[in-house]
Formats: structure tokens, C-alpha cells, sequence
């Protein structure tokens, strides 16, 4: 199952957008999903289309891996465009029927919305297939630092983070184990009515709850052990450092933005 | 005469809501240098006093000193520094996305400086020959590998005690024996004071001395030798005896005499071919 889910996988390779500096990742991440929604014209999303195959490009990833991990949000996409492209109304009108026209408008818009997801997609996906899972949480702790001021606790939201991270292929591993000793004495997880499958969960779930306590109350008395006391005088391994790279792509995510919004606005 | 390291004095516990004390008038002393072996049945308080050590639980009675401190809420954290754990199950101990990151994050913890950690780690995971695996995630070692690991972590804080919390116990004989070999090695080159917590009865027979816990009660103490000569009362705890023992005791079932002092495998040898040539 979760080799399908090209979202949140990460696969190491040598390349520029590799080795760019997590935090710029995210940030170019967010930011062009914000630029994203200033383009109202084809003109505009050819040059977002431009600097997205660009990055793809360059992060030596085939192109064929981001279109595999866009399947499994087709129907997502297709509805959308197709509940778009039959209830806008304005322009000229080709085909009614009842409350549903298709009028050129629609199309546009349908074309729009097709070009933001699909554009909003590639970006995510460049982000996660090419940072690996702890630089991101790097990256945020980073990022989140100014907020300490205001009382936010960024270094514990890191650590949580990076904690959940380190357990997600230990538990799935436990949930997998659980599951078929689960089976072996009888329990049925892919029949019977929905209700019955729901049943099915609980002697999955309450041994995964239990196990996490445990697991939870262990890890804080060997944190504990080992010095741990939270933020406060500690010293940090990984260290994050902006390169040449990184003022190259924020550059040119200003060109673009200047870009965009030349073409909104004349 | 090395100095002592660690002095329990009557120490009691109970948890909350235990019916009975899980620790009652514990006391002993350890000297610097010493390999102990702990053993006990289960419930005994092996842990419960392995925690004691390094106030992870407060007695309700009793004093525990490390190093000349006496272990209390100022002390604490110093005394953490001293002594450094290694837990039983080698995932849920295991901190760090990455082999050096958790390695790290003891040292981390402790403020050291970022160029004097890395030299730490690199011979650190050196020492418990896990070098080459310093940028892998933990889903990718074995049991054994996450114990070196965990092990790395603690040498590189530099400690004078380390306890082995039964952290062979879900180990495969090989793993096991792997881990306690670098354990003896680096006791070697540090002098450090070890305490492992064991159902591993043939490392027991290794130790300098053993303690035998028995319902949170010290039974007794001593080198192996004269531990495991009340043999019997060993087995009446539920508790294993060493190899050379039960040989022994089927010999004398067979109607051979055996000496009556405790023997190593290299003694029992030499006194097993010594009485066939006798014969």
C-alpha cells in the first residue's frame, strides 16, 4: 500500500535541488503555492509550468515518477474540474442542460483549477521526494525559531516531530505484527459488512495504543538516563547552512513573482 | 584497594499502589573497576534498584551516594553524567532519526561543544564497530546493532558506571555475546565500573562479583564461585545455574564424587581428566 503513496516518500540522489538547504525548500514550497493563485492567465501558469519542469529537471528525478504519484489524486482533480467546468456560467454558452451548461468560462476555469492542483501537487512532491524527512523537521524548527519569542514552543514541537518520524516504520511494523497474530487466532479483517470490519480494528488498535504507552514511558525514562532536560542548554548536532544555491533559487522565485504579477496586472 | 563508586544504604521502595515494597533495606557498596552481575527472579527489584542508581526513582527510605555524591534533587543530573543506562528493548530506547543523531543526543543534551561531539561519535561508534552505518535509521539495524548503538551513546559521554538493564535480553546468543565483548573491551580501556542485569546465567559467572535479589530482598552476595555453590537454593528461586554446576550434580546422581567447591569450565576440565587418569 504505502509504496503507491508517492507523498512523503524521499529518495536520495546527489542532485542541485537535493543539496538545496531545507528551509529554503519550504519556503519556496509555500511560497509558490501563494504565487500560484496570482496567475489569472495562461501566460502566467506557462511560466510557473516552466519553472516547476525546471525543478523537476534538475532534482534528476523522471519525470514518469511525479505523474505515477499524481494517480492516486486523479479523481480528486477530475471532479473538481468537471463540477467547474459544468456550473460556472458567463461567456459563451455551447451546451445546457437544466442547471448545467458548459460555457466558455467554464472551460477557463476548469483549466485554471486543473493547472493549480496539478501545479500545487508537483511542487509538494518535489519538496518531499527530494528532502529527507529530518531535514524537513530541521527546516521547520528552523523556520519556527522567531516564534519562541512569542512563547511558542518550537524546540518541543521538533522533537515530537522528529521522535514521530523515527516511530512511524517501527509502529507500522508493530501494527503489521499485531494484525497477523490477529488473524491467526481468527479475526477476519476484509469481510463482512462495514460494521463487522469496523469491530475488526479494535484488536488492532487497543494493542497499538497500549504498546505506544509503553513504548512512550521506556524512551522518556531512557531520555531521561541520558541527560535530557529539555531545550535549555543544549547544543545541536545537525547544523543547517544556506548556500550559493539557495540565494540563486529565491532570486529566481522573485523573478517569477515579478513575472506574475507583470502579467496580472498589464 | 580501588575506590568505591556507588554505596546503597537501606534503601526501601514502593510503587504506587504495589501491595508490596518493591525494595526493602537494600544495602551494598561497589568499587570502581568491578564487573557486577545482578540476577534475580522477576519482581525481584533488579530494576526498580538499577533505577535507584541514577534517580530515575526516589527511595522513600535509604541513601544512595555515587562518587562521593549524595544522590538528591541537586546532584541528580551530575550523577546522570556518571552513571550511563542501557535499557532492554533496543527500539524503544532509540532516540535519534539516524545512527549518529542519536548518538548525539546525549551529548547534546549535556551542552558539549559541536566539533568536540563529532570526534566523540566517529570513536565512539568506532569502539562498538557501527562506524559504517553512522547515516542509517534505526528500521535498518538489527536488535544487536541498535544495542551497540545505544551502547556508543553512552561511551560517548564518558561515564564511570554503565548498567546493562538486561540489555542482552532480547538478543540472540550471538548479539549477546557480541554485546558483552565490546562491554569487556571498553571496561578494559576506561577501568569502568559495569552493573548488568541479568537472567543470563553464564555471563553471571563472568562477573567479579553477583548480587541476588529475591521479593525486593538482597538474598545474598559474592564472587561467582561462592554464589553458585548454594546451587540448590539458586534452583528454588527459579533461578539457572551455570553449566558446570549441573554436570556436577549429574555426576553425583551417577554416583561419581565431585569436589564440593564451585568450578569454572577450565577447573572442571582439568578435574575431570585428572580423575580418569586416577581411574
Amino acid at each position: 500500500m504505502s509504496d503507491k503513496i508517492l507523498m512523503g516518500r524521499y529518495i536520495q540522489l546527489e542532485s542541485v535541488i537535493h543539496q538545496l538547504d531545507p528551509r529554503t525548500k519550504l519556503m519556496a514550497t509555500f511560497y509558490f503555492i501563494l504565487i500560484v493563485f496570482l496567475a489569472d492567465n495562461l501566460l502566467a501558469y506557462g511560466v510557473l509550468l516552466g519553472l516547476i519542469l525546471l525543478a523537476v529537471f534538475l532534482s534528476d528525478i523522471p519525470i514518469g515518477f511525479f505523474l505515477n504519484g499524481l494517480k492516486p489524486m486523479f479523481w480528486i482533480i477530475f471532479f473538481t474540474v468537471i463540477f467547474q467546468v459544468l456550473f460556472t456560467q458567463g461567456g459563451t454558452v455551447y451546451f445546457q442542460l437544466g442547471p448545467m451548461m458548459i460555457t466558455s468560462l467554464g472551460l477557463m476555469n476548469g483549466l485554471y483549477i486543473f493547472l493549480r492542483l496539478f501545479l500545487i501537487i508537483m511542487m509538494s512532491t518535489i519538496l518531499t521526494l527530494t528532502t529527507a524527512p529530518l531535514e524537513l523537521t530541521d527546516g521547520i524548527e528552523h523556520l519556527m525559531r522567531p516564534l519562541t519569542k512569542l512563547g511558542f514552543p518550537s524546540h518541543e514541537v521538533a522533537l515530537m516531530l522528529s521522535i514521530a518520524l523515527r516511530y512511524v516504520p517501527t509502529l507500522l511494523d508493530e501494527a503489521q505484527t499485531i494484525m497477523n497474530a490477529q488473524r491467526a487466532r481468527g479475526v477476519e479483517f476484509d469481510e463482512g459488512s462495514i460494521m463487522d470490519r469496523m469491530k475488526a480494528i479494535i484488536p488492532i488498535l487497543v494493542p497499538l495504543f497500549i504498546s505506544a504507552f509503553n513504548r512512550a514511558e521506556e524512551l522518556a525514562t531512557a531520555m531521561e538516563a541520558r541527560g535530557y532536560q529539555g531545550a535549555e542548554g543544549r547544543t545541536k548536532y545537525r547544523q543547517l547552512a544556506y548556500g550559493k544555491n539557495d540565494l540563486f533559487a529565491l532570486t529566481l522565485l522573485g523573478i517569477v513573482t515579478v513575472l506574475i504579477l507583470f502579467l496580472r496586472f498589464y | 584497594m580501588s575506590k568505591e563508586i556507588i554505596r546503597v544504604e537501606g534503601i526501601s521502595f514502593r510503587y504506587p499502589n504495589g501491595e508490596h515494597n518493591a525494595l526493602s533495606n537494600v544495602s551494598f557498596s561497589i568499587n570502581q573497576g568491578e564487573w557486577i552481575a545482578v540476577i534475580g527472579p522477576n519482581g525481584s527489584g533488579k530494576s526498580t534498584m538499577a533505577k535507584m542508581l541514577n534517580g530515575l526513582l526516589v527511595p522513600f527510605a535509604g541513601e544512595v551516594h555515587v562518587n562521593g555524591m549524595h544522590l538528591n534533587d541537586e546532584t541528580v543530573w551530575a550523577v546522570r553524567k556518571t552513571i550511563g543506562m542501557v535499557f532492554q528493548n533496543p527500539d524503544n530506547q532509540f532516540v535519534g532519526a539516524t545512527v549518529e543523531d542519536d548518538v548525539a543526543f546525549g551529548l547534546e543534551n549535556n551542552g558539549i561543544e559541536r566539533n568536540e561531539m563529532k570526534q566523540r561519535i566517529q570513536s565512539a561508534l568506532e569502539q562498538v564497530r557501527m562506524h559504517h552505518f553512522m547515516k542509517k535509521e534505526p528500521a535498518r539495524l538489527s536488535g544487536g546493532q541498535k544495542q551497540r548503538v545505544a551502547i556508543a551513546g553512552i561511551i560517548a559521554l564518558l561515564p564511570d558506571v554503565i548498567i546493562l538493564d538486561e540489555a542482552t535480553a532480547m538478543l540472540d546468543p550471538l548479539g549477546r555475546e557480541e554485546i558483552i565483548n565490546v562491554v569487556r573491551e571498553i571496561k578494559e580501556k576506561y577501568n569502568l565500573t559495569v552493573i548488568s542485569i541479568t537472567h543470563d546465567i553464564d555471563e553471571a559467572n563472568h562477573a567479579d562479583r553477583i548480587l541476588v535479589f529475591q521479593e525486593g530482598e538482597l538474598r545474598y552476595q559474592g564472587s561467582p564461585e561462592k554464589i553458585f555453590s548454594v546451587g540448590d537454593e539458586l534452583i528454588n528461586m527459579g533461578l539457572d545455574i551455570p553449566f558446570t554446576h549441573k554436570l556436577k550434580a549429574a555426576l553425583t546422581t551417577k554416583g561419581v564424587e565431585v569436589p564440593e567447591e564451585y568450578l569454572n569450565e577450565e577447573e572442571l576440565i582439568q578435574w575431570l581428566s585428572q580423575s580418569l587418569l586416577k581411574m
